[in-house]
Formats: C-alpha cells, structure tokens, sequence
C-alpha cells in the first residue's frame, strides 16, 4: 500500500533528531511537526521571521501579526524568536538550519530539484524555495512517487525549469524511501506492502536496488 | 524645537512628490505587516507606471492589488504572486511585467540596496531560470551569482509603534520586510499604530533606528487574516 500522506510525514519525522532547527515547506512537509517524537525538542523556522513556531491558536489567541510562511495563523512557542526577513534568509543560506523538508514536481539523479514553475500553466512563484535549497546541506524532499496519471517524478534529468541544482540527496514518496548519490537513485526502503518491482517500474530514473530492500517501519 | 520630528499629520501629505514611473519599495508578507493607508493614498493620488518592489503583490482585494484596479502598476519585483486574480490576469495579458525574485534574495537585495552594497554574489537560483544573464563566479569551489541591491524612490513602511523622532518598532512576524524597506528609500514614509514620545521606548529594543525614517503618521489598521486557522483550546 502507498503511503497516505500522514505516514508519510511520520516516515520524515523519523529524520528529526533532538535539538534540531527545522525548516517545513506548505503541504505534506507541514504534517511533519505531528509526528516529532515524544520527549524530542525540536524548534520550527519559518521563513516570514519566526523561530520557534508553536500551533495554530485559539479562537481566543488569534493575532493577525503572528502567521508563518503559509499565511496561517500560527502561536510562538517560549523560548521563541522573532526577526526580519533578511535575517531569516541569512540562517537559511548560511546553513545554519539543520534539516529542510519540501515537496517537489520532480526530482533527478543529480539531485537537482523542480518545485515551483510549470511553464504555460500559471506562475506562483519561487517564495523562499530556492534559497532553502540552495542553503540547506540537510535536505529531505517529500512527494508521490508518480503523477495521477502514473507518470514518474524520479527522474534522470528534470523536465521543469529547477528551484535548485545539485542539492537533493534524500527523498521520501508514498512509495520508498531513495538515497541520490554519484548521479543514482539508491532504493532504501519501501512502503509496506509495495513491491520493488512497482518502484522500479514507476522511477524513471537510474535506479539501484540492493538484494534486501526493508519495509519502512513505523 | 526639533529638527528630528517626523511626525505628519495626514496621509495625503504623506507621499508629497510621488510621481508616475517612480519605484516603490513596500514592506509586509501576505496580509501582515503591510503599510496599508499608503497603499490606499497610492491609489488616491493616482501615480502610474510604477515599478512596486514588495515580496507579494497583495492577494485579491488586499493589499498591493488594489493597485492593480486602475493599471497603476508596470512593473512587480516579488517572490510569490499566487491568490491574486487580478495581478493574474493581467500578468497572463502582459500588461504588467514581473521579475519573480526569490525571497531570501529579495531580502538582501533590499538590505543591501539600504547599506550602499549594489551587489552580492549568492548561491540562490545558481542553475535555474533566475540566474538569466547573471554574472557566476566561483568561490571555494561552489558557484554563485551576481545580484544587484534594490532601492527606491519611496519606501513604505508599517511599523507597531515609534517614538517622534522615527524611531521603529515591529510587532510578532509584522516585522518581515520593513526593517530592510525602511533602509532603502529616498524617502522613506512610515505608519504605526502608536507614536509615543522620545525616550519612551527602550533605545536597546529598537528595530529600526529613526535614522532611515523621514516621514511618520499615526494610522488605523484593518489588518485583514488570509488564513485563519485555529484549534480547539
């Protein structure tokens, strides 16, 4: 079985270790801080200038001057802190953040990374996705393995224009769990229940598959 | 007397030499932090073909975008334009043109445009459509490009509260932009929600020194909620 979107969050948070500042992207990424493990700190960025980002509030807390990178409401946790956006890039491209979790359209061999512009549909824009990219060492990208229409987003070489180059060396999807290294995909783990024939027939990508490849385990 | 006072009193004041095809500079992410009356007295005073350097350009209705009613924008510099029909629109139908700027980018261009820096090398956009004509240079084996800093005609600026001498400071994530903002215009404008006198702020928690401020005005605030999500207590 794929992963639904909360394990997958909960195969992430596995990642998280004691101490640790960390960046979540919108989406599956934000789902992570559910998972931190009990008696683990650790301390949330977000990019709009807050370190430290507690949940959303109560009815009763609800401030418009506190919202994180998502425009979301959001509370400060004590020991909190609070600076401009410049500073705020600053930890990030001075890579001073420990791990950044963000989803992607797709992902290559080289680690390079499309998340942000699909050209002829509408243009969003980047936000602060190339510059967590382009600052992190620690890096985790989670997405579907496969598009609706069954299209692989593990890649040899990026279709889209990328949010960064070079940069990604982990990545979790419904289906496995993925190492990049020497321009190769290195398959880790699976979901449960998924075979590795239907990971190997849904990476586009170079793929190597050890004799044994684990279940992921929760 | 005191030639630090910069205080004004109405906000058709506020922006006295604005003219078409000026750039302004304007702090606030999202819905928060944004200098929200002189947005609106931009769109009274009617200024056109203006280039507008801000992160967003407001969502539908709010912010920024109410400049987009009458075209009074040619030019965006930001990092994320979504929830915004309007600027879509007329993104889709050329009628403004828009540099897509990464956010910590964004930033430094901002900070260094204040701090007479007029460009940086960074990794950011190094290998994607942002780095177009761009200057690389490698440093310690890694490679970066060349950005140049922003500054602007007028920078427009939403601070918590200030002292008379323009003294600044932010509340909570209202911050964001306007510490940078308030370094980088020819004439920096800003409103606060409270402006007390000198010497009632503490001088080791001001954000942004009264130095870069030249006109200030006591404004009301609407500060609308994009997302509002909430828990049960």
């Amino acid at each position: 079985m794929a992963l639904s979107r909360e394990q997958l969050a909960m195969r992430v948070a596995q990642e998280l270790q004691d101490g640790y500042y960390v960046n979540l992207g919108i989406g599956i990424p934000t789902l992570v801080a559910n998972y931190v493990p009990e008696g683990m700190d650790v301390m949330l960025q977000s990019e709009n200038g807050l370190l430290g980002m507690g949940p959303f509030p109560t009815e009763r807390e609800v401030d418009a001057d506190l919202i994180n990178a998502g425009k979301q409401t959001v509370t400060a946790i004590k020991g909190a802190s609070i600076f401009s956006s410049a500073d705020s890039f600053a930890m990030i491209r001075g890579g001073h953040v420990d791990l950044t979790v963000l989803g992607a359209f797709e992902v290559d061999v080289l680690g390079n990374i499309a998340s942000y512009m699909i050209p002829g549909k509408l243009i969003k824009g980047m936000g602060g996705a190339m510059d967590l990219v382009a600052g992190a060492d620690n890096i985790i990208v989670t997405m579907t393995h496969a598009s609706k229409h069954g299209e692989s987003k593990l890649l040899q070489k990026c279709s889209l224009p990328l949010t960064g180059a070079g940069c990604i060396k982990k990545v979790v999807t419904d289906l496995a769990y993925m190492e990049i290294a020497e321009g190769k995909f290195w398959l880790k783990e699976r979901a449960p229940g998924v075979s590795v024939d239907d990971i190997v027939k849904l990476t586009a990508g170079e793929l190597v598959v050890p004799e044994v490849v684990p279940e992921m385990e929760f | 007397m005191s030639g630090f006072n910069k205080v004004i009193d109405c906000y058709e004041e506020a922006l006295n030499g604005l003219e078409d095809g000026m750039t302004i500079i304007a702090g606030g992410f999202g819905a928060c932090g944004v200098p929200e009356n002189l947005i609106t007295e931009i769109k009274r005073r009617g200024a056109k073909d203006l280039t507008v350097v801000s992160n967003n350009c407001g969502s539908d209705n709010l912010g920024l975008a109410v400049l987009l009613e009458e075209k009074q924008i040619k030019k965006m510099v930001a990092s994320y334009v979504g929830e915004n029909r309007l600027f879509e629109r007329q993104m889709m139908e050329g009628e403004i043109e828009v540099e897509l700027t990464p956010q910590g980018t964004l930033a430094e261009k901002i900070r260094a445009g204040g701090a007479g820096i007029p460009a940086f090398y960074t990794a950011t956009g190094y290998n994607t459509p942002v780095a177009e004509g761009k200057d690389v240079r490698e440093f310690n084996g890694r490679k970066y490009i060349l950005e140049e800093s922003i500054t602007g005609d007028f920078a427009i600026v939403k601070a918590w509260k200030a002292d008379t001498y323009g003294n600044l400071v932010y509340r909570h994530t209202a911050r964001n932009f306007n510490p940078m903002v308030a370094t980088a215009g020819k004439i920096t404008v800003v409103e606060v929600e409270e402006i007390v006198e000198p010497g009632e702020l503490d001088p080791n928690e001001i954000h942004t020194p009264g130095i870069y401020v030249d006109r200030l005005i006591k404004g009301t605030f609407i500060k609308p909620i994009e997302q509002r999500t909430v828990r049960t207590a």
